[in-house]
C-alpha cells in the first residue's frame, strides 16, 4: 500500500466504505422483504463486518518497529479521533449504558459525566506532553523520566491489573455477542471473538488497529444512532430527539407517579424464581435523589471515572501516534466529539425505551396490560426463552404492575427496535455495532497490555539488544498469550460487565494518575517517590476492594463490611489515589532532587517544537 | 531563551488551571446542586437532568477545542509552534 498516498486518500477509502456499508444494510433489508430469517441477518452482519475488519488487519501488517507500536505516528487528528472513540467505548458502553440509565436513573449518570469529562484532564495534563516525550508505551515515559528499571516494572505492573481486568470484560461482551448474533454456545463465541480480536491486531499492531478501529467506529455510531432516530420518528416523539424529549420526560415522570416505584423485597424476588441478573424498575428517571449522601455518591464516581480515564494506558497510547503535539491535543478533543455523540444518545435511548414499554397508550405499552396479552408478544417469548424478560404475577390480578416486569438491562440497546416495531434488519445492525465495540476495546487493551510487556519487561529490561525482528516475535507472541488468557477467564464468566470495567478505572487511578501527572509538572517528583507512590496507591486501593466487594471479603473475613463513607467497590479508587499522591510528595521531598539530565528532560517536555525526547 | 520557555511554561500552567477550573464547575459544582437546578428546566427537561445528560458533556466538548486552539495561540507567541506535517 501506498504510504503517502494512503494517508492522503484516508477520506476517500472511509468514504466508499461508509457508502458500502449503507448498500449492504440496504441489501439486507431487501433480502429481509424476501423472507431471510431474523437468524441469518444477524449472522451476515456480523460476519460481513468482522471479515472486512480482518481485512483491513492483514492490509496493515508490518515489520517495522514504529509502526508496530505507534503507527508510525502518521495518523491524522480526526480519524486518530475517531480510533480513540472506538478503543474508548467498549462492548459496556454499547450494550449495557442505555440499561444501566434505564434502571439507575440520574445517579448512574454520573458514568456519562465521568466518562466524558476524564477527556478535559487527559487534553490538559498528559496527551500533549506524553507525545513530546516519544514514548511506545505508557510505562516508557515512567521508566525513562523517573529512572530505572524498577519503576518501570512497577508502572507495568498498575497496568497489567487495570488492563487485564477490562480485557477479560471486553472479550466476555464479544462472546455475548457473538453467541446471540451467530447462535452458538457462549463458551465457544468467547474464542470465536477472540480470533476475529487477534486477527485484527496481530500482523500490524498498533498501525492495524488503528485503522480497523476507524471502521468499527464507522459501524458502532451508525448502529447506535439509526435506531434512536428511527424510534423517535416513527413514534413522533421528535425529529431530533436529543432536543425535543422533554414532554416525554415529563411524560414517564408522570406515569412513574401513577404506577408508583415499589421495590420487591428479596424474598418475593426469590420466591417468584426471577432470572439472576435481571431488574424490575424502582428508581426515577430523571428527579435527582435526596440527601448529601446521594450527592456524594454521585461526585464520588464521577471523580473516579474521570481520573481513570485519564490513566488508562490503551487510551493514552492513542495520543502516541499523531504526527504532531498540536495534533494530539486536537485529537483529544475531536475523541470526545465522536464519544459525546454516543453517550448524549443512551439517555434518549433509555428515555424512548421506558416510554414505549411504561405508556398504555401506546401500542407498545405492556404495564397495566393484561399478563396473558404480554405474554404472547413475539420479543416477550423470543427473549424470556433466553432468560432475558421475566414476568411475575405478585399481586395476582393478572395485570402486568411497574414492579412485576423484569428485564436485564442489555435489552434496552438489543431489543428496543423489536419492541418498537423496527424491522429486524436494524437489529442486526445493532449486533454488528455490539461487536465493533466491544473488539475495538479489547485490541486495544490486549495491544497496551502485550506491548508493555514486550517494549518494557522484555526490550528495556531482560534483553535490550535484541534485533528488531525478534523484539516483533516476542510482542506478537504475547498479544496471543495475554488474549488467549483473557478468553479463558472471561468463559467462566467472573463478573458482570460493568462491575469489572469500573474497577480498571479504580485500579488505573491509584496507581498511575500521580505518577504521570507528577511526572510532567511536578520536577521535584523522584524515582523513589513514583516507586513508593505506585506500589502504596495500587496496594491500598486492591486491600480497600478486597475489603468493601461482599464476596471477597465473605471469602476472606467471613463477613461483610459497610462501605467507609459510601465508598463501595466502584469506587475504590478515592482511596488508592489520595494515598497515592500523599505518599509520592512525601517520599519525593524526603529524597534527592532529581539530576540535571532529568530536569532537563522535564524542560523539553514540556515544549511541543524539537526532537522527541526519547531518541530512536 | 531560557526567559521565554519560562514564560510560555507560566502560561501555558495558567490556562491548564482556567480549563480545569472550567472543567471543576461543569463535571462537579453544578451536580452538588442537583436538587435545585431539577426545578428549573431547558428545552423541557429538568436542568439537573439535561446537564448530566447532555449538556455538561457539551461543554467538555466545546471546552476541549477552545482550549487546543487558546494553547497554539499561546505557542505561537513563544515561537513554539510545529509546522504543518501532512
Amino acid at each position: 500500500m501506498l504510504k503517502g498516498g494512503f494517508i492522503k486518500n484516508l477520506p476517500k477509502i472511509y468514504g466508499l466504505y461508509t457508502g458500502g456499508f449503507a448498500v449492504f444494510i440496504i441489501l439486507m433489508a431487501i433480502a429481509e422483504g424476501f423472507g431471510l430469517s431474523a437468524k441469518n441477518i444477524g449472522i451476515l452482519f456480523v460476519a460481513f463486518t468482522v471479515c472486512i475488519y480482518a481485512l483491513i488487519g492483514y492490509l496493515s501488517r508490518t515489520v517495522q518497529v514504529d509502526a508496530y507500536y505507534v503507527a508510525g505516528r502518521q495518523v491524522p487528528t480526526v480519524f486518530n479521533g475517531m480510533a480513540t472513540a472506538a478503543d474508548w467505548m467498549s462492548g459496556a458502553s454499547f450494550v449495557a449504558l442505555a440499561g444501566g440509565v434505564y434502571f439507575g436513573g440520574y445517579t448512574y449518570m454520573a458514568f456519562l459525566v465521568g466518562w466524558t469529562g476524564g477527556y478535559v484532564l487527559v487534553a490538559s495534563l498528559l496527551a500533549p506532553y506524553l507525545r513530546k516525550f516519544g514514548c511506545y508505551t505508557v510505562p516508557d515515559f515512567i521508566g525513562t523520566r523517573y529512572g530505572g528499571n524498577l519503576v518501570r516494572a512497577c508502572s507495568v505492573f498498575v497496568l497489567f491489573i487495570a488492563s487485564f481486568t477490562y480485557v477479560t470484560a471486553q472479550i466476555n461482551a464479544t462472546g455475548t455477542i457473538a453467541s446471540r448474533a451467530l447462535g452458538i454456545d457462549f463458551e465457544l463465541a468467547v474464542w470465536v471473538g477472540l480470533i476475529s480480536i487477534l486477527i485484527c491486531s496481530m500482523l500490524g499492531g498498533m498501525r492495524a488497529v488503528t485503522w480497523t478501529q476507524v471502521a468499527q467506529y464507522i459501524v458502532l455510531i451508525v448502529a447506535y444512532l439509526l435506531p434512536v432516530f428511527w424510534i423517535s420518528n416513527q413514534g413522533g416523539f421528535g425529529v431530533f430527539p436529543h432536543l425535543m424529549l422533554g414532554d416525554e420526560v415529563a411524560r414517564i415522570g408522570e406515569l412513574e407517579q401513577t404506577y408508583g416505584l415499589v421495590k420487591n423485597s428479596a424474598a418475593d424476588i426469590k420466591a417468584a424464581g426471577v432470572p439472576g441478573g435481571l431488574k424490575q424498575l424502582s428508581v426515577a428517571h430523571s428527579a435527582v435523589p435526596d440527601g448529601g449522601m446521594a450527592v456524594w455518591k454521585y461526585l464520588s464516581l464521577a471523580i473516579c471515572m474521570m481520573v481513570g480515564t485519564a490513566s488508562l494506558p490503551h487510551i493514552l497510547m492513542r495520543y502516541f501516534t499523531t504526527p504532531s503535539v498540536k495534533a494530539a491535543r486536537k485529537s483529544v478533543a475531536w475523541s470526545l466529539f465522536f464519544i459525546f455523540l454516543l453517550y448524549s444518545s443512551a439517555p434518549m435511548l433509555a428515555t424512548l425505551s421506558k416510554l414505549s414499554l411504561l405508556d398504555s397508550n401506546l401500542a407498545s405499552g405492556i404495564i397495566g396490560k393484561s399478563i396473558v396479552d404480554v405474554q404472547a408478544l413475539e420479543w416477550v417469548q423470543r427473549w424470556s426463552e433466553v432468560k432475558q424478560v421475566f414476568i411475575a404475577d405478585f399481586n395476582k390480578d393478572g395485570i402486568l404492575q411497574l414492579n412485576e416486569f423484569f428485564m436485564r438491562g442489555d435489552i434496552v440497546v438489543l431489543a428496543t427496535p423489536e419492541i418498537a416495531g423496527l424491522p429486524f434488519v436494524i437489529s442486526g445492525l445493532v449486533f454488528a455495532g455490539g461487536m465493533a465495540a466491544a473488539m475495538s476495546t479489547a485490541d486495544g487493551l490486549v495491544l497496551a497490555i502485550s506491548n508493555a510487556l514486550s517494549h518494557d519487561i522484555y526490550y528495556k529490561i531482560i534483553d535490550p539488544k535484541a534485533d528488531t525482528a525478534k523484539r516483533l516475535i516476542v510482542a506478537r507472541v504475547l498479544l496471543v498469550i495475554i488474549g488467549a488468557a483473557g478468553a479463558y477467564i472471561a468463559s467462566f464468566r467472573l463478573t458482570s460487565i460493568l462491575g469489572s470495567v469500573a474497577w480498571a478505572f479504580d485500579f488505573a487511578m491509584s496507581g498511575l494518575f500521580f505518577p504521570l501527572v507528577l511526572g510532567v509538572w511536578w520536577k521535584r517528583a523522584t524515582r523513589e517517590g513514583a516507586i513508593a507512590g505506585i506500589m502504596a496507591g495500587i496496594l491500598s486501593g486492591l486491600i480497600y476492594l478486597l475489603y468493601v466487594y461482599p464476596k471477597f471479603s465473605m471469602y476472606i473475613w467471613g463477613v461483610v463490611h459497610e462501605p467507609w463513607l459510601g465508598i463501595d467497590h466502584l469506587r475504590f479508587g478515592m482511596i488508592g489515589a489520595p494515598i497515592c499522591l500523599v505518599v509520592m510528595v512525601v517520599v519525593s521531598l524526603m529524597t534527592k532532587e532529581p539530576d540535571k539530565a532529568t530536569q532537563e528532560m522535564i524542560d523539553e517536555t514540556r515544549i511541543p517544537t524539537g526532537k522527541t525526547v526519547i531518541g530512536r | 531563551m531560557a526567559n521565554n520557555r519560562q514564560t510560555y511554561w507560566g502560561k501555558t500552567r495558567n490556562h491548564m488551571i482556567v480549563t480545569l477550573v472550567i472543567w471543576f464547575f461543569f463535571s462537579l459544582v453544578i451536580f452538588m446542586f442537583g436538587t435545585e437546578l431539577n426545578t428549573m428546566s431547558f428545552l423541557g427537561y429538568p436542568l439537573a437532568y439535561y446537564m448530566t445528560a447532555q449538556g455538561s458533556l457539551l461543554a467538555f466538548v466545546v471546552l476541549l477545542f477552545w482550549t487546543a486552539n487558546k494553547q497554539e495561540k499561546i505557542d505561537g507567541e513563544h515561537g513554539f509552534s510545529e509546522r504543518e506535517e501532512n
